[in-house]
């Protein structure tokens, strides 16, 4: 590994100042991605300015009904956390479906939202990709793109956000709170997450040395019936090939609020949003679920490898809305 | 600016700082580089060679310890950020010359081959019994899922996990 500087701070004033300061500065949390990424030669920092001192891992339970989760929470601790599990099911199942007890146990909320791509090619420093070296091309295009995005996708990177709870907090429209230079700010989830572009090396409107502080969800009383699913190669401890965040409330037979988001496809942890309007005012009943599905799919750009992924993710959105009419889901 | 300047003026950021460390309840002092890994600084530094490095990249749980009580990976923690907190690895599970229940209870049924990933296994298994997530073998599969097994001795790993588990007269 390449040697680097590392100083820790108990104030977030001065880990923003400091990394600020160093041109090739980052913050460290849990650093499940950061490490691995570091001895990888992929990330190559200067200076690591070690956060996890900062008061910020509080889940707090807004008196609106919503929540207030630090940066610095970790995974086990949020997916257990009892206004989480009540308020807001598919964060915790999204969470316990994710990574394994040990990396739960390390990785913070804060630092899950900023992880990396899984790309095989963005983790092999011999290979082009653009987002590791913008402009040497992507390796993903013609090469092993199985694990691949569908969506959101451009020519110069099809790599998906490997992320679970991020899929949950998009279809709850979360907001991401954050401190920097130029003062605090409140930047909507889905427009946290940028698409690939031309630029695929941008990936969050972050600034250098701007700190995530804390993910807000507003109150959202259909998400107190609301589902995660995710399916993958193996039972646990896999990344999705595909996975389906779900709220739905249903009044006199027909769909009266939805919620729903897709992982594994998308470039970014996707809000299925042309879904949600096809289903609004339909019939609850699979043939709507199945049209809506479709509807979303039908912008996909599958390569040759990853083209089950069209029909598997209109299965597992079917199945999704099924699991929550059926009242299946808690 | 001077106050977010942690390493004195005459040392590079970069380079070895004396870290001071509780392993296993015993209060250590190492010199090591911000890149030093946890799992580096135990075995290479400390002699404690019980935590394996199998992929060094978090993926296969070998190198699982504690960090205040809580089971992490030590190949993506790096040395310098567990000053001030305490280690506790698979050297110091027993006590007296006594193996820790879940040892026994492994050697009991045969619950490893090549014994590579046994100490982490166990690291992992002790911290879900504390966790309360080993109320049947599926659920005990799913929360041991971190922890690969290259001989496949998940049968006996869970035997072993569920005799402890009876005994304790836990869940």
């Amino acid at each position: 590994m390449r040697p680097f500087g590392y100083a820790r701070v108990t104030d977030a004033d001065s880990a923003i100042a400091m990394v600020q300061e160093s041109r090739d500065g980052a913050f460290l949390a849990g650093g499940t991605t950061e490490v691995d990424l570091v001895r990888q030669n992929v990330l190559r920092p200067a200076l690591l300015v070690d956060i996890n001192d900062l008061p910020l891992n509080r889940v707090e339970e807004l008196p609106s009904g919503g929540l207030r989760i630090g940066a610095l929470a970790r995974m086990s601790d949020v997916a257990q956390a009892a206004g989480v599990v009540e308020r807001f099911p598919m964060i915790s199942q999204a969470l316990l479906q994710g990574a394994s007890a040990q990396l739960r146990n390390m990785a913070s909320m804060g630092g899950n939202l900023c992880q990396r791509v899984r790309c095989s090619y963005f983790r092999d420093v011999t290979s082009p990709c653009n987002k590791r070296d913008p402009g040497s091309g992507c390796a993903a295009l013609s090469g092993f793109n199985r694990g691949h995005a569908i969506l959101g996708t451009s020519d110069k990177c099809i790599a998906t956000h490997p992320s679970d709870v991020a899929v949950a907090l998009v279809a709850l429209d979360a907001v991401v709170h954050t401190r920097g230079s130029r003062g605090e700010r409140a930047i909507p989830i889905d427009d946290f997450f940028l698409l690939p572009g031309d630029t695929p090396e941008q990936e969050h409107p972050l600034e250098h040395g701007e700190l995530i502080t804390a993910i807000e969800i507003p109150a959202t009383p259909i998400a107190h019936q609301s589902v995660y699913l995710k399916f993958r190669d193996r039972e646990s401890y896999e990344f999705a090939l595909v996975s389906v965040a779900a709220a739905l409330r249903v009044a006199d037979g027909v769909v009266a609020e939805v919620r729903l988001a897709l992982g594994g496809v998308g470039t970014k942890p996707w809000r299925a949003r042309r879904a949600e309007r096809s289903l609004l005012g339909q019939p609850a009943q699979e043939a709507s679920f199945a049209k809506a599905a479709r509807q979303e799919l039908s912008m996909a750009t599958p390569r040759p490898l990853n083209s089950f992924k069209v029909e598997l993710a209109q299965r597992a959105i079917v199945r999704a809305l099924t699991t929550l009419t059926n009242g299946d889901a808690r | 600016m001077d106050s977010h300047v942690v390493a004195a003026p005459e040392e590079s950021l970069d380079s070895a700082r004396t870290v001071a460390l509780n392993v296993n309840g015993h209060a250590r002092e190492l010199r090591v580089e911000p890149r030093v890994s946890l799992l580096d600084a135990l075995r290479e530094h400390l002699g404690l060679a019980g935590s394996k490095k199998g992929c060094d990249q978090g993926t296969c749980g070998a190198c699982t310890v504690w960090v205040n009580g809580r089971r992490v990976l030590a190949c993506l923690t790096l040395a310098v950020t567990c000053e001030g907190r305490e280690v506790t690895t698979i050297e110091g599970l027993s006590a007296d010359g006594q193996l820790h229940s879940m040892q026994a209870a492994f050697v009991a049924h045969d619950a490893f081959q090549c014994g590579y990933c046994t100490p982490g296994q166990i690291m992992s298994a002790v911290a879900l019994l504390a966790e309360g997530h080993a109320a049947d073998d599926r659920e005990i599969a799913e929360w041991m899922s971190g922890n690969i097994c290259r001989c496949a001795a998940y049968p006996h790993i869970r035997a072993a996990i569920r005799d402890v588990r009876d005994a304790a007269g836990g869940e």
